[in-house]
């Protein structure tokens, strides 16, 4: 189950037109762990994935899975060992959760090969893991968005690959759907050795759930490591531009960013007066 | 799982494990038998569908102003002489019904292989202007040319492409299905069907049958020699289209979710579009553009077979089974002949304003 796969980029650079989104960037991905991306807007997070997918091509440098260059690969041997789940992925009108799933074999299928057994254990392995069965036989487009997303991260199940790369897998959740996502995904790394990237938004869920921390920003790596290394107030200075304090996460001991603005900053229970607050 | 115990964070607790069991049976078997019934479901339809097709056919042959039993029928299309059924039958009935199944199968499957490509239902190449502009080539070749058979095909699966890519390019700003993408193809099809209406005023003898073929499609003067491209197309591209089947299902998630799937996105999209605009040109070369064929079979068929899986194969023998009947209701049903392009243009306007009005409603773009 733990074949685990190297996944890295080399000097790494893309762009669109005339601009360079990503300059010479160069990172490891640790191997059957759960890896964050993470940085401002515009930095270059979904160009990252996209490009370590095989979807941009890069200007140089290159995205070595072990060690072949992902680019040059076969389509469909890169899709049955490499997964991404896009940060919106469309759903035809009507399509059931059983039938995206379904799509997500297409690597597996041959032009003239029919609907397996194989398939069918596939999908009804991703749909329990995503807690889908009883959703099944639902339209994805009926669905609330937190069973909307599960039923997407069954569909990149269903693919079976080894590396499952995730575009902000947690955007427009509530808070309770995105820590049920984020559980999910980690459920899947401790059990089948799944190697996981994904880019997130929210720092400390990033902390919480990685167990390596990539920081981006203007389309480099400004520190990657171990959450507690990574994320410390001199990184978010730099990173986001914004101070702060790190602090121990009460629930699970890793760093929690509290973010200093230039309101509301008087102080733990009640010191900031309602004067104070008012101003 | 034993190493939880000391950890205070809740949210491990009590989830690990599941998704390294393999699937239950239980669960195999529900999605197994879900699939076996929709794929049951489909096959009834499509033999449904088939049965249709052949009857309908069949009834074409025998039903005009001279009933000719079946069995005369089978005769002459067995090669035998009938008396009188031999040039009714063999040479005005046989070669339109073979011309109405060849271009409603064209029709119908180029159609909804637009419509899956694009997801949308109104980005069907007869709303978008690609038959149009297969027409004003057409009719140009035809009457300002002086072309016939293959060239005049020729020349018309050229321009859909050339319309396909202009569309495009005018719209590229907008996603490939937006509105942008569709308005401008209705703009685009607008000025073809003038192109085409000046073309036929350079015609020396002004023919209205002639005229209207250009414009909305029939059958009439059907012969073998308008036929046989269409069926050669059909035989050739079509296949080509229900083999990319599951590229185009991967490409309807998205061109990222395809790409991750494994699809070669640009060479598949570019695969269908000359496929599918193949399809329509080489139809609208014998028949001239069949109103609203395209445009209906593929959500018809989907009514039929559900939404669960492709709608190409039984989007084919809907269209089919809507040219054979509107042509056989314009000829017989209602005193007056009219071509079948009249007859499919009542049956698909009321849907196309349906389409609008409840695109409006739902708050989407077109």
């Amino acid at each position: 189950m733990t074949t685990s796969h190297t996944l890295a980029a080399e000097a790494l650079t893309v762009g669109y037109a005339d601009r360079s989104v990503l300059t010479d960037l160069s990172l490891e991905v640790p191997p059957g762990r759960i890896t964050a991306i993470v940085g401002p807007n515009a930095c270059g997070k979904s160009t990252l994935l996209r490009s370590m997918s095989r979807l941009l091509p890069p200007r140089s440098g290159s995205v070595l899975l072990d060690g072949r260059a992902v680019h040059h690969l076969p389509a469909r041997a890169l899709a049955r060992t490499l997964g991404l789940l896009p940060q919106s992925p469309v759903a035809p009108e009507g399509i059931t959760v059983a039938d995206v799933v379904g799509r997500g074999r297409h690597p597996h299928q041959g032009l003239f090969s029919r609907w397996s057994h194989a398939d069918d254990v596939a999908v009804a392995e991703a749909l329990e893991a995503t807690d889908t069965v009883d959703l099944a036989d639902r339209a994805v487009d009926e669905l609330s968005g937190g069973q909307r997303q599960r039923a997407w991260i069954a569909m990149a199940l269903a693919q079976q690959t080894d590396v499952l790369l995730l575009d902000e897998p947690t955007t427009f959740l509530d808070v309770s759907h995105q820590v049920e996502v984020l559980d999910l995904l980690t459920d899947l790394n401790q059990a089948r050795g799944t190697t996981i990237v994904m880019v997130l938004h929210d720092l400390n869920m990033a902390a919480r759930y990685a167990d390596h921390l990539i920081a981006l920003v203007d389309g480099r790596v400004h520190a990657a490591g171990d959450p507690a290394a990574v994320l410390t107030e001199e990184t978010v200075r730099a990173v986001f531009g914004l101070e702060s304090r790190v602090v121990d996460d009460p629930v699970s001991g890793r760093p929690l960013m509290v973010p200093i603005g230039r309101h509301h900053t008087g102080g733990p229970v009640g010191a900031a007066t309602p004067a104070a607050s008012k101003g | 799982m034993t190493v939880v115990e000391n950890r205070t964070d809740p949210a491990t607790l009590g989830t690990a494990a599941t998704p390294a069991s393999p699937a239950s049976p239980a669960s195999v078997r529900l999605v197994a038998s879900a699939r076996r019934r929709h794929a049951s479901r489909r096959r009834t339809a499509v033999v449904v569908l088939v049965v249709l097709v052949l009857a309908t056919f069949a009834a074409s042959l025998m039903v005009g102003r001279t009933f000719y039993p079946p069995l005369d029928v089978l005769r002459v299309v067995a090669g035998q002489d009938v008396d009188g059924a031999t040039f009714t039958v063999g040479t005005l009935r046989l070669p339109r019904a073979v011309l109405a199944v060849a271009t409603g199968l064209c029709f119908g499957l180029g159609g909804a292989a637009f419509q899956t490509l694009l997801r949308n239902p109104l980005a069907s190449p007869d709303i978008i202007g690609i038959s149009a502009g297969a027409s004003a080539a057409a009719a140009f070749a035809i009457v300002v040319l002086g072309l016939s058979g293959g060239a005049v095909s020729a020349v018309a699966i050229v321009a859909g492409l050339a319309v396909a890519l202009a569309i495009h390019g005018l719209s590229a700003r907008g996603g490939s299905a937006g509105a942008r993408f569709v308005l401008v193809g209705i703009g685009v099809a607008k000025m073809l069907e003038s192109v085409t209406l000046y073309v036929l005023s350079l015609a020396g003898q002004w023919d209205l049958q002639e005229a209207m073929r250009w414009l909305t499609g029939s059958l009439n003067g059907s012969s073998w020699e308008a036929t046989v491209p269409t069926l050669v197309a059909l035989l050739v591209l079509g296949p080509v289209l229900l083999l990319l089947t599951r590229q185009l299902g991967a490409l309807q998630l998205g061109d990222d979710t395809a790409a991750a799937l494994g699809v070669r996105v640009g060479r598949s999209r570019l695969l269908v579009v000359v496929a599918a605009v193949g399809l329509i040109a080489f139809a609208t070369a014998a028949t001239g553009p069949i109103a609203f064929v395209a445009f209906l079979a593929g959500p018809i068929a989907a009514r039929v077979v559900g939404r669960r899986g492709s709608v190409l194969l039984p989007a084919a023998l809907v269209g089919a089974l809507l040219v054979l009947v509107a042509d056989l209701v314009g000829q017989y049903a209602l005193g007056t002949r009219f071509p079948v392009g009249v007859v499919t243009g009542v049956l698909g306007a009321p849907y196309l304003l349906y389409l609008i009005v409840r695109s409006h409603r739902s708050g989407d773009s077109l």
